[in-house]
Order: C-alpha cells, then structure tokens, then sequence
C-alpha cells in the first residue's frame, strides 16, 4: 500500500512553548516512568513474600545511591502525576479552561509536586 | 483499501463500536488512584521500619492487603491503558506495534498477579492460627 503524504499535526514550530504543553509533557513522561516504577514496587512486594534473603536484596539495592535516586525520582513523579491528574480531572469536569487559570494551576501543581516530595522525604523513616 | 465490511460503512461505527470506553476507563481509575495513591504514602510515611518483619507484619494486616492489591490492579490497569495510548502514539510500523502493546498488556497482567499472589502468601502465611 503505497504511503499517502496527509499534513501532520501538531507542527510544533508554531506553537510558544507555555506551561501547559510543559506540563503536558512531564505528566506522560511522569506516567512512563512510573509504569517502571511498578516494577520496583512489585520487587518489593514479591521479595517480601519470597522470605527474608531475597528481601533483604532488594531492601539493599534500593538504599543504595542508585536505588535512592531512584526512589527519589518516583516519588517525585507521583506526586506530580497525582497533583497533574488532578488537574486533568478538573478540566474534564469542565473547569480551569480560562488561559489565566490554567497557567497558575500548572505553576501551583508543579510547585506543590516539589514541596510534597520534600515533606515526604522529611517524614519518612529510615 | 478498506477492511471496514460495508454493513459496518453504513452503520457508521467501524470496528471498535465503543470510542470513549478507554478514555473513561482512564479517567474512573484515575479517581480511584487519588485516594488508594494517598492511602499508600501515608502508609509509608506511617511505616517505622522497612525491615522483612515489619513489611509482613504490615501486608498481613487485611485491610492494608485488600489496599494494597486494589492500588497494584487499579495502578496495574491505568498504566497499561497510559502505556497503551504512547506505544499508537510514537509507535508506527504495525508489525512493532501490535507485539508492543501486546507484550505491555501481558506484562501487566503477569506483575499484578505476581504481586496479589504475592500479598495473599504473606497474609496466608502470618495469619493467627494457621502453622508457618
């Protein structure tokens, strides 16, 4: 079947780069990132059941430097895939369209993201 | 050359018939997702150790295993759907894509039954009465 040569959108070069399609952005990659964390959740939950050993394993690869950045890392995406979601859900109830709104919620989602993952990291133990 | 049957032209709803059902789907596990997701860091901020006793201890607990396992399939089913929508996205050549999506659904499925097979031996396993 020969390839039919159709215009393709979005050309990305007419549009100014904004807040929103920032945002945008990080919340799929956010979302791909934490489909990968799942698998770091499972570890854990899997080598727990499998006995103190393998846990034990796993338990060390996540306090190691690599596993805390990594853990790092998702905390922070579930915080800003939450909060973004959030805001996702409000604008399919119709809500937070205007421009105006929508840049301060994206700013206030963004922002809130960091201080939720800050307080998280303050409050966990060990 | 069309693989829409003619009935199906002049029914007008090609072969998927349900066009909003995964846009919803996304949409009703993503409300779930905002209380179990906030259920789960509370938890791990509640948490004292993260030592093989105490994570067991804490998965044993029933109500924290049925949480657990409604977060891990609600998770499970809103990432594949997430996952799904970038591979027909950025994914083009139809022989790469239709194995993708289908490894993507098989993987998940695997992960979330590993993890709830997982969560019922621990509480199995530690509940009174019943011999290690």
């Amino acid at each position: 079947m020969p390839e039919i040569k159709r215009p393709l959108s979005p050309h990305l070069g007419v549009y100014k780069w904004e807040v929103a399609n920032t945002l945008s952005i990080f919340h799929r990659a956010a979302g791909v990132f934490l489909s990968l964390g799942m698998l770091v959740l499972a570890a854990w939950i899997i080598s727990a059941a499998m006995g103190q050993s393998t846990y034990d394993c796993v338990l060390g690869l996540l306090r190691g430097p690599l596993g805390i950045v990594l853990l790092f890392g998702l905390s922070a995406a579930v915080f800003f895939h939450l909060g973004n979601g959030i805001r996702h859900l409000v604008w399919d109830a119709g809500y937070g369209f205007d421009k105006h709104v929508a840049r301060i919620s994206g700013w206030f989602v963004f922002l809130a993201s960091l201080v939720f993952t800050g307080l998280f990291w303050l409050g966990v133990k060990s | 050359m069309s693989l829409q049957s003619p009935l199906g032209k002049f029914l007008g709803h090609g072969s998927a018939k349900e066009g909003t059902e995964h846009w919803w789907s996304q949409r009703l596990t993503a409300v779930a997702l905002v209380p179990l997701t906030l259920w789960f860091v509370f938890a791990l901020l509640g948490m004292d150790s993260f030592e093989h006793a105490a994570v067991v201890a804490w998965i044993s607990q029933p109500l924290h295993a049925v949480l657990l396992i409604l977060l891990l399939m609600v998770t499970l089913h809103h990432s594949q759907l997430g996952l799904q929508v970038v591979v027909e996205d950025y994914v083009h050549s139809g022989w790469l894509k239709v194995p993708t999506l289908m490894t993507f659904k098989f993987l998940h499925v695997a992960v979330g039954v590993a993890c709830i097979y997982s969560i019922i031996i621990i509480s199995v396993g530690n509940a009174p009465g019943i011999a290690q």
